[in-house]
This record gives structure tokens, C-alpha cells and sequence, in this order.
């Protein structure tokens, strides 16, 4: 079956992949590849690539969130080892590599402002438990692709209430607060934008 | 599969995601996500959304060292992992539990609680609910979250199964009533103590501190 993870985004079948003939692995951005060869055989260099791309990136998104240069410094450093200790999780069918990252970057700036850590759902099966299902991986690593593309073509106000809800991940009443901007109006943005990549998605997929 | 009804409201998966629930409350969510698939996926599409948001950051300089500390990093020995779901119990209740099944302290009835957490904040507590009996009707001051972890109750809000979650809030008086097959586990938070309506659960609110 194959499920769209990001937003009911795309019918069922309606990319027309036929799983059986499909090599999913020359699907997969080469930043998924290299976190499955990092899973799958622990591969030095694989890693040393994902963190030339992704630290500056989480440097950035943490002093975005008011941490200082040295402590920022260190939560990358934590956030990328979590990522070598972890990877046996990663499941091309439910995240691509850089939304899998992010979501591990997200609980680590939580816990730096919390009194006791977030509390965690019961992680997800070691990965070689499944059979793959060529179709979904295929279906979720171009959502992950058309859905980068499509943020950056949305309205700048979109754009920024999704980036304040979705990355900096401030609630949506703060939001309100910081703006000046009444709830519903951070609330509409949000939709909006949420609609329109859905509708982005619609038109560019195959 | 198990098929849940009952989900979590958005505002507070929103502020999950956010890290400003109470403690409690963020152990009830984290249950319900371990149990429901359609929640988890929710959350799991709004970490796509900040991973495409990552790739279009423009990134910050690092210190001249930070590769060489990372690949040096990489032999230390990992972190312990978290503990594993046990019986009706996902690992974040099970870490609650400090990795110990339940120890029950008798509420009269049938009914049994064991209280995880309870501070200012709030109050997080496992009930144990014999089949048919019903929990003292109470209100709330403030909200009350309440996940089935085993069997069934229902009551004015509707029926709940495992994975399902009730929300009240200040202004609901229910009497949850468990069903008949077998002892309904709950999972419930409040970010206010209770208080109950007959005279006697009232007088015995501070000891038990529900």
C-alpha cells in the first residue's frame, strides 16, 4: 500500500510507479543513500558527508533559536552523533533524510529549554524486520523533493508563517504574540500555505 | 491493528511538537503517538516540512575542528536506548515506571491507581478499573487527559478503546464506566488536581492526590 506520508498529498497510485520494476535505491536523494549505507554498514564516510551538508544547516537552525556560537556548536555535535547512534531507525518510508535529521534536531533544542526531556513514543522497528515497498519509498523521497521545491515558490508571508510553526517550531500563539498578528490570521497563513503546497504537489507530480 | 477514534486535539500536538506541554501531559501524548499511527504520521509530516525548511537554510560557519571531533566522537560507546513497551504499556509510561510494573495502592471499589508524577504542574496516574465498575463522578479545575492503555470505559463523552484518548476539561462532570470484558488501564493527566463531588473522595483528595 502505498501511504503519502506529508499531506494527503497525492492519490494512491496516482504517480503510477509499478513497485516490481523499480530500483528504489537510484530514487533516494544521495543524502538518503548515504544515511542507509551509514544503517545498513556503518560507513565512515557516508556520515562524514551527511555532516559536511547538515551541521552548517542545524548550526543555523539553532542560533535561530537563540542559542549562543558555542553552544550551538555542541548541540550539532550532539544532534549528528544521536544521528550515527541512531540510523537503525531510519525508514525511507516514512521520512527522507533530511526531514528524519530535523526531527531529531527539533527534540534536542526542546530538551535544552526543558526542565525534564520531552517525553518520546516508542521507538519505531529496527528497519531489517520489513520488507521494502519499492512504490512508497519511491512516492515519499519525491514528495520530500517537490515539496522543497514548492516552499520556495509559496507567498513570502506564507513561507515565513510556515518556517515560524514548522521550523522554528514556536506554537501558533506565540506566533500571534511575536507578530502583532491576530491567531487566526497566523492560523489562515499556516492553512493556506499548507494548501497551497498540496496544491503544488497535485500539479507537479507525473 | 488496533482502530483509534479518539485523537489527540491539534493545539496540543502543536505544542508538543513545540516542547511546552507539562510534563504530564507530553507523557500522555507521547503514549498516544506510540498507539496511533494517524497521529504519528501527523508529526512525522510536519518534521518533512522542517526538513525541506533545513535544506533551504543557509548554513553557518563551523569551528575549524568541528569535523575532526565529530569523527572522533563517533567510538565513543552509545547511550543506553529508552526502555521497551511492555505489556499494555509504551516506553514512556514504562520510563514513568521506572522499567517496574505497577504498583497498585487500593482506591476502594475494585478500583486501584498508581500516582507516576505530581507536582505543580500537574498530576499523571495509571487507574486500574475492575470490569463494569465505574470511577467516582469527579469535575476538573483545570483539563484531564485520559488514555485507555487495556480494555474499555465510556461514559457521556462516548466509548473508549485502547489508543483512544478523552479530553475534559474545567466545565465536564463524567463517571467513566469500565467495560465488561476485562479491567480497563488508564493513562491520565491533569494539570490541576481533581475534585470530586461525594463528600468522602473529596475529604480523602490530599491523601490520595487525585
Amino acid at each position: 500500500m502505498l501511504r503519502s506520508t506529508v499531506l494527503p498529498l497525492v492519490d494512491e497510485g496516482a504517480l503510477g510507479f509499478r513497485g516490481e520494476d523499480q530500483q528504489p535505491m537510484d530514487d533516494l536523494s544521495e543524502l538518503s543513500r548515504d544515511l542507509i549505507a551509514v544503517r545498513d554498514s556503518r560507513d565512515r564516510a557516508a556520515f562524514g558527508r551527511l555532516f559536511d551538508h547538515f551541521a552548517p544547516r542545524l548550526k543555523a537552525m539553532m542560533l535561530r533559536g537563540g542559542l549562543r556560537d558555542g553552544t550551538a556548536e555542541d548541540v550539532v555535535q550532539d544532534v549528528m552523533l544521536a544521528v550515527w547512534h541512531k540510523a537503525g531507525q531510519f525508514d525511507p518510508h516514512r521520512a527522507d533524510a533530511a526531514g528524519w535529521i530535523y526531527g531529531i534536531a527539533r527534540n534536542r533544542r526542546i530538551d535544552m529549554a526543558r526542565r525534564r526531556p520531552l517525553a518520546q513514543p516508542d521507538e519505531m522497528p529496527e528497519i531489517e524486520s520489513l520488507e521494502p515497498d519499492a512504490a512508497q519509498i519511491i512516492a515519499l523521497q519525491q514528495e520530500a523533493r517537490h515539496l522543497a521545491d514548492a516552499l520556495a515558490r509559496l507567498a513570502p508571508e506564507q513561507a515565513e508563517a510556515l518556517r515560524a510553526a514548522y521550523f522554528d517550531d514556536i506554537p501558533h500563539s506565540r506566533i500571534s504574540e511575536m507578530t502583532g498578528l491576530p491567531l487566526g490570521t497566523i492560523k489562515s497563513r499556516i492553512r493556506l500555505g499548507l494548501e497551497r503546497l498540496r496544491h503544488e504537489l497535485r500539479t507537479i507530480a507525473p | 491493528m488496533i482502530s483509534i477514534h479518539h485523537h489527540i486535539p491539534d493545539d496540543m500536538l502543536d505544542a508538543y511538537r513545540a516542547g511546552t506541554l507539562p510534563h504530564a501531559f507530553g507523557v500522555v501524548v507521547a503514549a498516544h503517538l506510540s498507539l496511533c499511527d494517524q497521529c504519528r504520521a501527523g508529526q512525522e509530516a510536519g518534521d518533512m516540512i522542517g526538513g525541506a525548511l533545513l535544506q533551504h537554510a543557509e548554513g553557518a560557519t563551523l569551528r575549524p575542528d568541528a569535523r575532526d571531533r565529530m569523527m572522533t566522537a563517533l567510538d565513543a560507546p552509545p547511550p543506553p536506548p529508552p526502555l521497551r513497551a511492555s505489556g499494555p504499556f509504551p516506553s514512556a509510561v514504562m520510563h514513568e515506571l521506572g522499567g517496574r510494573p505497577p504498583r497498585w495502592r487500593m482506591l476502594g471499589g475494585g478500583i486501584r491507581q498508581q500516582i507516576l508524577t505530581a507536582d505543580r504542574e500537574g498530576s499523571l496516574r495509571l487507574l486500574y478499573i475492575p470490569p463494569g465498575k465505574a470511577v467516582p463522578e469527579h469535575g476538573h479545575r483545570g483539563h484531564e487527559l485520559t488514555l485507555v492503555l487495556q480494555g474499555s470505559f465510556s461514559d457521556s463523552g462516548g466509548n473508549f478503546h485502547r489508543g483512544d484518548v478523552e479530553v475534559a476539561h474545567a466545565d465536564i462532570h463524567h463517571q467513566p464506566v469500565a467495560g465488561r470484558d476485562e479491567p480497563c488501564i488508564c493513562l491520565a493527566a491533569t494539570d490541576a488536581p481533581l475534585r470530586f463531588h461525594a463528600l468522602i473522595p473529596r475529604l480523602l483528595q490530599p491523601i490520595f492526590r487525585i
